[in-house]
């Protein structure tokens, strides 16, 4: 699949901001993280600056993002609708969270109650947006059951790695929450690992014989229906060689969780001011990490219209 | 419900309309009655040579969409990926818009526009001096003409005897092969019977002509289960879709055929009785060798060839339907030694050397496939007979209750044709046939009236006598029946600048135009003043050997003289050949104007009936152009040419429109057959109609006659059908057709060689004549084939054109150039790894004559010796509307490049064109090649490379989004 | 409404003959040809006469090598949208803009409600659907809704306009749905297939394979040829044959 930027940046920044959206208002709405002014603020800012920004570089994709609205009326049966849906929906008791915490200084009582609905909103919206790929039956590599936890598992991972980089910037970060962060981290890593594992080893049922109805015996492309790349070679025929892909399988292990894992245990050894600049260091490591992987995502992702072309 | 039976070729209930069309109560708001169009047009297509009926629907004065007319007999309603793809063929941005003169160097492409009154002035200057001084400095050669019964006869008029079209590089040994041998030819003169037959064998390369006709036929052959066998190097098309692919070695056809032959003689499976009646098989031939008449027939008094009554024990006229001639045995008469002609047939194939082991190897065929092959075609012939139950009458009288047949049928066209073999190859096809009984016949292979003709057909060519201001004394174009009917002088020089009719290709029906640029060039036999050429792509994928022929087209002398003085040019759009005129006439597309497709040419005509029909324009041209015929009509008035101008010099033809309707090449006789005399109510000969033309437009563009069932089949000796052929103006006399298996014109060749005669061929030809003239098909190696070293090149090299693009230029065609830009070379799987080359490598194609580079694809579905590529679809970079990073001039290559236009030198240093040495058919298919993988920065793009042409003036750059069919719906919405 | 619905009254569609496509590019061109001017209007060209040319199409032919132990054929191979039962382009559509109709079982996209997410042509097996860039949208077959109930057409033209082209007729149309229908004939009787049907959206189009290299080739079983037994080999047979 064509990993076009909008979308790679999209799933990741959501990802990252619902994950941290989801931290702040549990730990917040339990009182587990303070009601600090700029503590508020800016992570709030941080959670809500990163869907929104993710949102409108989703509408980058679209050939007329103007009827964008439209999007939400078919969450009946559209996984696509459903995420605007809940994404939308998430911003309310998430603003409302958000303001009680900024405005009015307080977490608990009803803002707490607003942080907890938030956070079930960017659960059920980081969900929607894995059920999209997890659905989507032409590719193998994204309909499988590795999909949905993944989405689930990077969402809390960047954010837990992020909320943990701004606890330590206002000076009240917890060694609980390093470690919170390190073992998501390390939760995505072998997640990962598994999900290439079971990649790797993926029999997929549909081939060129199927897909021709040919029964039998091997069917090989002899000519495209025309010479030059169309629509669904550009968007659905990409291909990544497989030279490539393992290099950006080691930047990813290594931005990703490698970086983090190293740095996170460091910050957990080491006292202030190391441990803030490593914890800060380590979220934007693993933000880069995890574009590459979600590029990856794409990249290696094979749509079954390419039996038609022989790739 | 529809009312009456379903019309055309798509009517099997799996493929009618819902039962109720009425729109369902859906309330989507989709408009499911949109408007379609404000008329529809019916016309004729002309984007290949297959002229379809077409229904134009022109909406808001644009056309809206082409599809096919249902009633049209070459289509009955389907229409081809070209067909379909008219619109943008019409709307091309390469359409040339004015008359041009050459401003800059030639080949450059500088011109000036000038008026059409300044291009006739240039042009009738010009030609009215070589008219007054020797016309035969005007060569006249047109491509893919349909109308050379008006450019011959212009060419007639003119004075030279230097006209063609453009069959000489296409398939005259389709034509000549067929003609010399049962006076009617496949290429799109004839067909199988599709209803009927059950064994269908398909030889080489065919998707070029007759092409809906052919396609509908392999639908009818798929939906009866009949047997499809596809002989064919190559596994696409419509050998794809065959039952037993035999992937043969290209240029072996002939060896395979004649084993065949030799399996079905030998076991006795020859319909004797066929052959007596038919053919003349059992004509005496004389077989006194050293003698002047040795090789030809015996003849009576009168003429009449002789056959020998076995049960009378005397000779007896061949044609005598009484007589009970003999096959075989030696005999004496008038004390001449001689045998029947099936004698001599079964003595040569029935010979070892026939045999499928013999042959095998060479063919690249199991033996046994061949046997099984054979006892295929004798069980389907033999034991499948069918019988219609139709009484009908032969020409001597006799009636017959029934339609007998022998259910076998066959074609073959191009991939027999372009080999220097190809003549006798075509000629073994028919062999085949006709010892089977299967032509003319229920399920065997169809004449298309007006064939049959007598083998071969009666006139001659003109251009003996080539005098100042006089026409020539017929149609340059004709057949020769012996040496005495060449043109060539005392010193047995070419008359004509192809050397069309001479020593070097005697039965060139359809001329030479191939050899025309180099002629010209090098003044051989001498030089012309003016190339005048018509829609034909010289300067590139119409010649072998595009390098050096588009040097010579821009080659001058010391004085700086262009070596071919002037050129005059005729195209519709800004092809490779455009630069290279000097002046350049501006036609019409085909929407825009008339034409006419006439019997007296390349008819439409089924097997069922003869047909003709016509274009008219259906939108008006939105530019300075004129139609080409149009052109010539008003250009012979300006010259004065007999028949062009009345008695006080007036011009006699408005236009090509009226001189369709008022012409009269014999009286009575005009370009159309349907609706003649003054009320229109005869056929084929009648007065000129002034009404014909909206009579045509009026039953859909076409005329079309229905023959009486019991005139279909037997053409040849059916007395209903040949009365009928007689009145129509087809044959001279309602005398029978004999298939002419032993040819006795291409024996009087053999005997001047051998010093008999008038007219005897220079010392240096007697060899070459002795040995392609013979009387019996043979095979022999093809000329390149023979010449190169094979182990140097050991592969052989085929082009053809996607089904899609055959003849219809469609590289600037906005919809065909997208599904093909670039041309690979399909190499086999085994022959790849076995040179270390795997699939998308880049590689130099080289032969003798030079080399090219393209990107190769991996097949299993060809003959391992071989290796093909589409062709045209590499064009040069400023031609056609293409932008300069289009496909077709980066990694698009032409084979053309590589294929010689010249035979290696013989043992007296002469070169030949690289032809068939009978008829003068271009050897396309001859070609030899080795690939070698190119070094690595010389992978990604095409070589040889060459300069980029200026555009003419006022040439938009093409477009870079086209929204063709926006404008409709937005007019459709709005309205609602 | 991307909801599928429960039931469709027809089941419109093509059923297309392997054994019979030449690979000409008819039903191709015929296609862009009425559909550019037609409900989709237009299938837009992006670079027509440029090296990048990229146009919107419903219809796509390949070609392929099939190899068996029987032996090897090339085929060619039309490739549409299949109109399926069950088809995921509908349901993942987040506005509505594709569509099943319940009424012929045709599956659509309304332009004016498509923000060309692009959602639908990833969940299409087939690739059936081409993103129009210049337009916005995307684009598919219709099985010209346009064409088969247009009054402004003569009745026997009220075919989609690739079956009307196809020179060898390989390409038919009909109700699927209805077994009694010639289509449904057509295909029980050679053995049509599904495209993908593992993948569960049960195509409506279906496809009849090749019959070369199979048991179902046209044949002959003709016996093997014998020389003449004829006294004076075949040409004694010639004259016993003639005096006969």
């Amino acid at each position: 699949m064509h990993p076009a930027f909008s979308v790679v940046f999209f799933t990741t920044a959501t990802g990252a901001g619902y994950g941290l959206l989801a931290l702040l208002g549990v730990l917040a709405g339990i009182g587990a993280i303070p009601a600090d002014f700029w503590l508020g603020l800016i992570s709030m800012g941080l959670a809500l600056g990163l869907i929104a920004a993710g949102l409108l570089s989703s509408t980058g994709h679209l050939g007329r993002p103007e009827r964008a609205w439209r999007a939400f009326s078919q969450w009946r049966s559209s996984w696509l609708s459903r995420e605007g849906v809940a994404s939308v929906a998430t911003f309310v008791p998430a603003g409302l969270f958000g303001m009680g915490w900024v405005l009015l200084g307080r977490t608990d009582g009803w803002v707490a109650v607003t942080g907890l609905l938030a956070a079930v909103g960017a659960v059920v919206t980081v969900s929607t947006t894995g059920m999209i790929y997890a659905s989507l039956k032409p590719i193998a590599q994204w309909h499988s059951r590795f999909t949905l936890p993944a989405y689930l598992i990077f969402s809390a991972m960047t954010g837990s790695v992020l909320l943990n980089a701004l606890l330590q910037g206002f000076a009240v970060g917890s060694k609980a929450m390093v470690a919170f962060s390190l073992l998501l981290t390390l939760v995505g890593w072998g997640w990962k690992l598994a999900t290439w594992r079971y990649n790797g080893r993926l029999e997929i049922p549909t081939t060129a014989n199927t897909a021709t109805g040919l029964a039998g015996g091997t069917v090989r492309s002899l000519e495209w229906p025309h010479t030059e790349e169309n629509y669904l070679l550009k968007e659905m025929g990409f291909r990544i060689a497989r030279k490539h892909a393992a290099k950006l399988r080691q930047i990813i292990q290594l931005l990703a969780f490698a970086l983090p894992v190293l740095l996170l245990v460091t910050a957990f050894v080491l006292p202030w001011p190391f441990a803030p600049v490593l914890s800060a260091l380590a979220a934007v490591v693993q933000f880069v990490g995890m574009l590459v992987e979600r590029w990856l995502f794409f990249a290696e992702a094979k749509h079954t219209v390419t039996l038609y072309y022989g790739r | 419900m529809i009312q009456g039976p379903p019309r055309g070729a798509n009517s099997a209930p799996s493929q009618r309309p819902l039962a109720d069309t009425r729109a369902p109560d859906e309330g989507d708001g989709v408009d499911t009655s949109p408007d379609v169009s404000d008329s529809i047009a019916k016309t004729t297509c002309y984007m290949c040579a297959c002229r379809c009926g077409i229904d134009v629907h022109i909406k808001d004065g644009k056309v809206r969409y082409i599809n096919g007319n249902k009633d049209h007999p070459i289509n009955r309603g389907v229409i081809c990926g070209k067909g379909s793809s008219g619109i943008m063929q019409h709307y091309s941005p390469a359409r040339l818009k004015k008359p041009l003169l050459r401003t800059g160097p030639r080949g450059s492409g500088e011109f000036r526009e000038i008026e059409w009154e300044e291009a006739f002035s240039i042009a009738t200057e010009r030609l009215s001096a070589i008219r007054r001084t020797d016309p035969k400095k005007l060569a006249f050669f047109t491509g893919r003409d349909q109308s050379q019964s008006l450019t011959g006869w212009w060419a007639s008029q003119f004075g030279t005897p230097n006209f063609a079209a453009h069959g000489g590089f296409c398939s005259v040994n389709m034509a000549a092969g067929g003609l010399y041998t049962i006076g009617g030819s496949f290429w799109e003169f004839g067909e199988p019977d599709w209803d009927n037959t059950k064994y269908f064998m398909l030889f080489g390369v065919a998707e070029d002509h007759d092409s809906n006709p052919i396609k509908i036929g392999l639908g009818k052959l798929k939906a009866r289960g009949a047997k499809v066998v596809s002989i064919n190097p190559c596994r696409t098309g419509y050998n794809a879709i065959a039952d037993d692919w035999i992937g043969i070695r290209p240029g072996t056809d002939g060896l395979f055929v004649f084993a065949l032959i030799h399996e079905l003689l030998k076991a006795g499976r020859v319909d004797l009785d066929y052959l007596l009646r038919y053919t003349n098989a059992h004509v005496l031939v004389i077989q006194e060798p050293g003698a002047a008449d040795d090789g030809l027939f015996v003849r009576d008094g009168a003429g009449n060839p002789l056959a020998w009554d076995r049960v009378a024990k005397t000779p007896a006229d061949a044609t005598d339907a009484d007589a009970k001639p003999a096959l075989t045995g030696n005999f004496t008469v008038d004390g001449r030694r001689c045998v029947p002609v099936f004698q001599l047939i079964a003595d040569r194939y029935l010979h070892e050397s026939h045999a499928p082991d013999a042959v095998a190897e060479r063919c690249g065929i199991p033996a046994d496939t061949i046997r099984r092959i054979a006892a295929e075609l004798a069980h389907v012939a033999f034991e499948q007979t069918i019988e219609l139950p139709v009484a009908w009458t032969d020409w001597a009288g006799r009636r017959h209750e029934t339609i007998k047949g022998r259910p076998v049928a066959m074609h073959a066209m191009r991939g027999i044709s372009a080999h220097s073999n190809g003549f006798h190859t075509c000629r073994a096809i028919h062999l085949l046939q006709v010892l089977l009984g299967t032509v003319d016949v229920p399920g065997g292979f169809r004449f298309k009236p007006p064939y049959p003709r007598s083998a071969p057909p009666g006139p001659k060519p003109a251009g003996k006598h080539v005098k100042p201001m006089t026409p020539l004394e017929g149609m340059p174009l004709g057949f020769v029946c012996g040496p005495d009917d060449l043109l060539v002088d005392e010193a047995g020089t070419p008359v004509r600048i192809d050397k069309a009719y001479s020593w070097d290709a005697p039965l060139a029906a359809h001329g030479l135009m191939h050899t025309v640029i180099r002629n010209a060039w090098a003044g051989d036999p001498y030089p012309i003043d003016t190339l005048l050429m018509y829609m034909s792509n010289m300067a590139w994928n119409s010649s072998m050997n595009t390098v050096e022929t588009i040097a010579m087209l821009t080659d001058a002398d010391e004085a700086g003289n262009y070596k071919i003085p002037f050129i005059i040019y005729s195209d519709a759009y800004y092809s490779e050949t455009v630069p290279f005129a000097d002046l350049v006439l501006p036609d019409t597309t085909y929407l825009e104007r008339h034409d006419c497709i006439s019997l007296l040419d390349r008819p439409i005509s089924h097997a069922d009936g003869p047909g003709d029909a016509i274009r008219h324009p259906v939108v008006e041209p939105d530019r300075d152009v004129r139609p080409f015929q149009s052109v010539l009509i008003e250009l012979g008035a300006r010259l004065g040419l007999p028949g062009f101008v009345d008695e006080d010099g007036a011009a006699r033809y408005r236009d090509y429109a009226d001189y369709i309707v008022n012409h009269e090449r014999t009286p009575g006789i005009g370009p159309l057959a349907g609706w003649r005399g003054k009320d229109g109510a005869s056929i084929g000969k009648g007065e000129p109609n002034p009404n014909q033309l909206q009579r045509y437009i009026d039953n859909g563009g076409f005329w079309h006659h229905d023959f009486s069932a019991d005139q279909r089949y037997y053409k040849m000796a059916n007395r209903s059908y040949l009365d009928f052929a007689e009145q129509m103006g087809f044959i001279p006399k309602t005398e029978p057709i004999v298939f002419q298996l032993y040819s006795e014109p291409m024996q009087r060749f053999r005997l001047a060689a051998r010093g008999h005669g008038r007219v005897l061929p220079p010392e240096a030809e007697c060899d070459r004549i002795e040995t392609y003239m013979d009387p019996l098909p043979f095979w022999y190696a093809p000329f390149e084939e023979a010449a190169v070293d094979l182990q140097k090149y050991p592969l052989h090299a085929l082009t053809q054109r996607p089904m899609h693009m055959y003849h219809s230029w469609g590289s600037q065609n906005a919809w065909l150039r997208q599904i093909t830009s670039q041309n690979r070379l399909f190499v086999y799987h085994r022959t790849a790894s076995s040179l270390g080359l795997v699939d998308d490598d880049w590689v130099w194609v080289e032969s003798i004559n030079g080399r090219v580079k393209g990107q190769i694809k991996l097949v299993d579905g060809v003959n391992p010796d071989t290796v093909w590529t589409w062709n045209a679809i590499g064009k040069r970079r400023g031609s056609w509307g293409l932008k300069d990073d289009a496909a077709e001039s980066n990694r698009g290559f032409l084979l053309n490049h590589i294929i010689g236009d010249q035979t290696s030198a013989d043992a007296n240093g002469k070169r030949y064109s690289n032809s068939d040495p009978v008829t003068g058919q271009a050897a396309w298919f001859d070609l030899r090649v080795r690939i070698v993988k190119c070094a690595a920065e010389e992978a990604g793009f095409t070589e040889p490379q060459f300069e980029r042409f200026r555009q003419p003036p006022h040439f938009e750059p093409s477009p870079d989004i086209l929204r063709f069919g926006a404008e409709f719906r937005m007019k459709r919405e709005a309205a609602e | 409404m991307t909801c599928l619905p429960t039931h469709t009254d027809k089941r419109l569609g093509l059923v297309i003959d392997l054994d019979t496509c030449v690979g000409c590019q008819a039903c191709v061109t015929a296609c862009k040809e009425w559909n550019t001017g037609g409900h989709m209007a237009p299938l837009t060209d992006i670079d027509p006469y440029g090296g990048n040319v990229d146009g919107v199409w419903f219809n796509r032919v390949h070609s392929y090598e099939h190899t068996t132990e029987m032996g090897g054929r090339t085929v060619n191979f039309p490739r549409s949208c299949l109109h399926c039962e069950t088809p995921a382009c509908v349901t993942v559509c987040p506005t509505g803009a594709s569509y099943k109709r319940a009424s012929d079982g045709i599956v659509l996209i309304d332009e004016d409600k498509c923000i060309g997410c692009k959602l639908c042509s990833w969940a299409c097996p087939y690739g059936a659907r081409e993103f129009d860039t210049d337009v916005g949208v995307m684009k598919k077959c219709t099985l010209c809704v346009d064409r088969i109930y247009n009054d402004n057409l003569a009745e026997e033209d009220r075919v989609p306009a690739c079956v009307a082209a196809c020179p060898t007729s390989a390409r038919h149309f009909g109700d699927l749905g209805d077994p009694l229908s010639a289509v449904s004939q057509l295909v029980a009787e050679r053995g049509g297939v599904d495209l993908m049907p593992e993948m569960g959206y049960h195509p409506t189009n279906k496809y009849l394979p090749p019959r070369a290299h199979t048991t179902h080739a046209a044949s002959v079983t003709a016996s093997a040829l014998e020389p003449v037994r004829a006294e004076g080999g075949f040409l004694g047979w010639v004259d016993r044959m003639l005096s006969n």
